[in-house]
């Protein structure tokens, strides 16, 4: 069993650190390049071969190790050097409860494609992202420099703040699916619902058109379909988290040069920056399992696909290609949400300070709270 | 030794040692603080081994995470520097601590020679205890009037803080 385990985070972790972390250094490179009418990154070269500038994270990592290490003067430099770290390791070890497939059957042996599977998944989370508070916070302390000590401040009033909210705008989803389990989420998305289903009992099933399409209009039951203001506040407040603009307070360029990192240089600086795209991606990943169906393929759930395939080819093959039809939907739903993100820190302009506590404390916290009364009045009046 | 056994003691002695460590650390404030995270974080652990796993994500988010970063907020904007405590008060302060350390150490040990129930093996623990389905359902049946009362306590200080936040704002 905790082979089993330890096969799976360390796959969860090739994929999405080893594997897209760098890749989305480049995409943000080139995205920002397109939507600014611009050719980007590539110029980085082995032997003239450029892959359209796909060499950019390697020169990225070989010049920050050997860049020099500058700890400051007056620094605490335990806290300084421990910092960084403190930041990176919470949003690594997000991915061992996030589920890259389902349940699967074996004949006797059961696979369950999720690191840990346990019943507190999303609390797992939240309580992880509050430690990660102290990497930035502690970053703008120890540097002895009062733009970093600015930084630390406003990062630690953003992120307090953000993550109440961001607690109370998953309680809907939490209402809907009866649940905090990631993997039992992305289970209960695995179907779809009659989009016209309130009208059968008054024109019933008359074998006409309308009866065709009381039945066969169906929208997959995504967390999306049930809590779109939920997933939008969800959303707003996650990335918040992440601190990248319009969110960008703690670091406020314009302002604070580079707030919480200023004394920041080489690799302790690329751990900060590496850490922000390491979140990217857990946020796209929880935000594709929480509201988006997780692995779950739209109209086609876990039995359709199996039954369909293995009436041709035989049980085992077709539960074996089920995983990998699944695995890539989650993956390209990942890559959906990282891209979404992206759009949306490439076109926004970020906000005031106190733009973004109010938009936290005026506008988030009492829709949220709205939110979960309206869910809990629609629960009631569907569930009797 | 079980695996769970070892983990207790690594967590167990990082909760101590980091207790000590805040407590006897009056030069620089915000380390005490971050001394504060640990024991708060390993004092979670001690709680995940002991299966109460709504109490040890509590744990971590709201005490590990929320009100130290609040201390830390204070104590960043206080500035506070090495020399603001005088040395002899230092000294006062450590010696205090460690009087009542002892004591309370020895109360322990002694309580655990008295009554061996206290050392003896757990019970077995009921299913689904400690997540927080049970938690949530005692709470809002058992314990609703107290419930209830706490936060109508929290809702009096949110209206006395503003208050007195906003007497000084006008």
């Amino acid at each position: 069993m905790p082979v089993e385990a330890i096969v799976k985070v360390l796959f969860m972790f090739a994929v999405m650190v080893i594997g897209l972390a760098p890749i989305i250094t480049w995409v943000e490179r080139k995205q920002s390049a397109v939507m600014q009418d611009r050719i980007g990154a590539n110029r980085a070269d082995l032997a003239g071969i450029t892959l359209i500038g796909l060499l950019h994270p390697a020169a990225d990592v070989i010049k920050l190790i050997t860049k020099e290490d500058v700890v400051p003067a007056g620094a605490n430099r335990v806290m300084h050097m421990l910092s960084p770290v403190i930041a990176a390791v919470p949003a690594l070890i997000a991915f061992a409860v996030i589920p890259f497939g389902g349940v699967y059957q074996f004949g006797d042996t059961t696979l369950n494609l999720v690191g840990a599977d346990i019943d507190w998944g999303l609390l797992y989370i939240f309580a992880i992202g509050s430690i990660a508070t102290y990497g930035t916070v502690i970053a703008g302390w120890s540097s002895n420099n009062n733009w970093s000590m600015l930084g630390g401040l406003r990062a630690s009033a953003q992120m307090i703040s953000y993550e109440v909210t961001m607690g109370l705008t998953v309680v809907g989803i939490f209402m809907v699916f009866q649940t905090l389990r990631l993997s039992d989420m992305a289970l209960a998305q695995d179907s779809s619902f009659r989009l016209l289903g309130f009208l059968a009992p008054y024109l019933g099933n008359d074998g006409g058109v309308i009866g065709w399409l009381i039945e066969h209009v169906r929208i997959p039951g995504w967390g999306l379909v049930y809590q779109p203001l939920g997933f939008l506040m969800f959303l707003t407040a996650i990335m918040a988290e992440n601190k990248r603009p319009p969110f960008d307070i703690p670091e406020g360029e314009s302002e604070i040069i580079a707030g919480y990192f200023l004394e920041y240089s080489g690799m302790r600086f690329g751990l900060f920056y590496m850490s922000e795209f390491i979140e990217i991606i857990v946020i796209a990943a929880l935000t594709a399992t929480i509201f988006l169906g997780g692995w779950a393929v739209p109209w086609f759930s876990t039995d359709d696909i199996i039954g369909g395939i293995s009436s041709l080819f035989g049980l085992g093959f077709a539960t074996g290609l089920c995983i990998l039809i699944h695995f890539l939907t989650f993956m390209l739903k990942v890559v959906f949400m990282i891209w979404l993100q992206m759009l949306l820190r490439w076109s926004l302009p970020r906000f005031r300070y106190d733009q973004v506590m109010s938009l936290c404390w005026k506008i988030l916290l009492p829709l949220s709270i709205a939110n979960i009364f309206v869910t809990g009045l629609v629960l009631l009046w569907v569930k009797g | 030794m079980t695996v769970e056994t070892i983990l207790f003691y690594v967590f167990g002695i990082l909760a101590v040692v980091s207790a000590l460590g805040m407590v006897l650390n009056t030069r620089n404030t915000v380390a005490s603080a971050m001394s504060l995270v640990v024991t708060m974080v390993s004092l979670g652990a001690i709680y995940l081994l002991l299966e109460a796993y709504l109490v040890a994500v509590i744990q971590i988010m709201v005490y590990g995470g929320a009100i130290v970063v609040l201390f830390l907020f204070v104590v960043m904007l206080l500035n506070l520097s090495t020399d603001e405590f005088p040395p002899g008060r230092q000294r006062l302060i450590k010696f205090a601590f460690v009087i009542a350390g002892v004591v309370i150490l020895a109360q322990v040990l002694i309580a655990l020679e008295r009554d061996p129930l206290l050392a003896a093996q757990p019970a077995a623990v009921p299913n689904g205890f400690g997540g927080y389905r049970q938690v949530a359902a005692s709470l809002y049946t058992d314990y609703v009037l107290l419930v209830e009362m706490a936060s109508l306590l929290l809702l009096a200080a949110i209206v006395g803080a503003l208050i007195l936040a906003k007497r000084k704002i006008d």
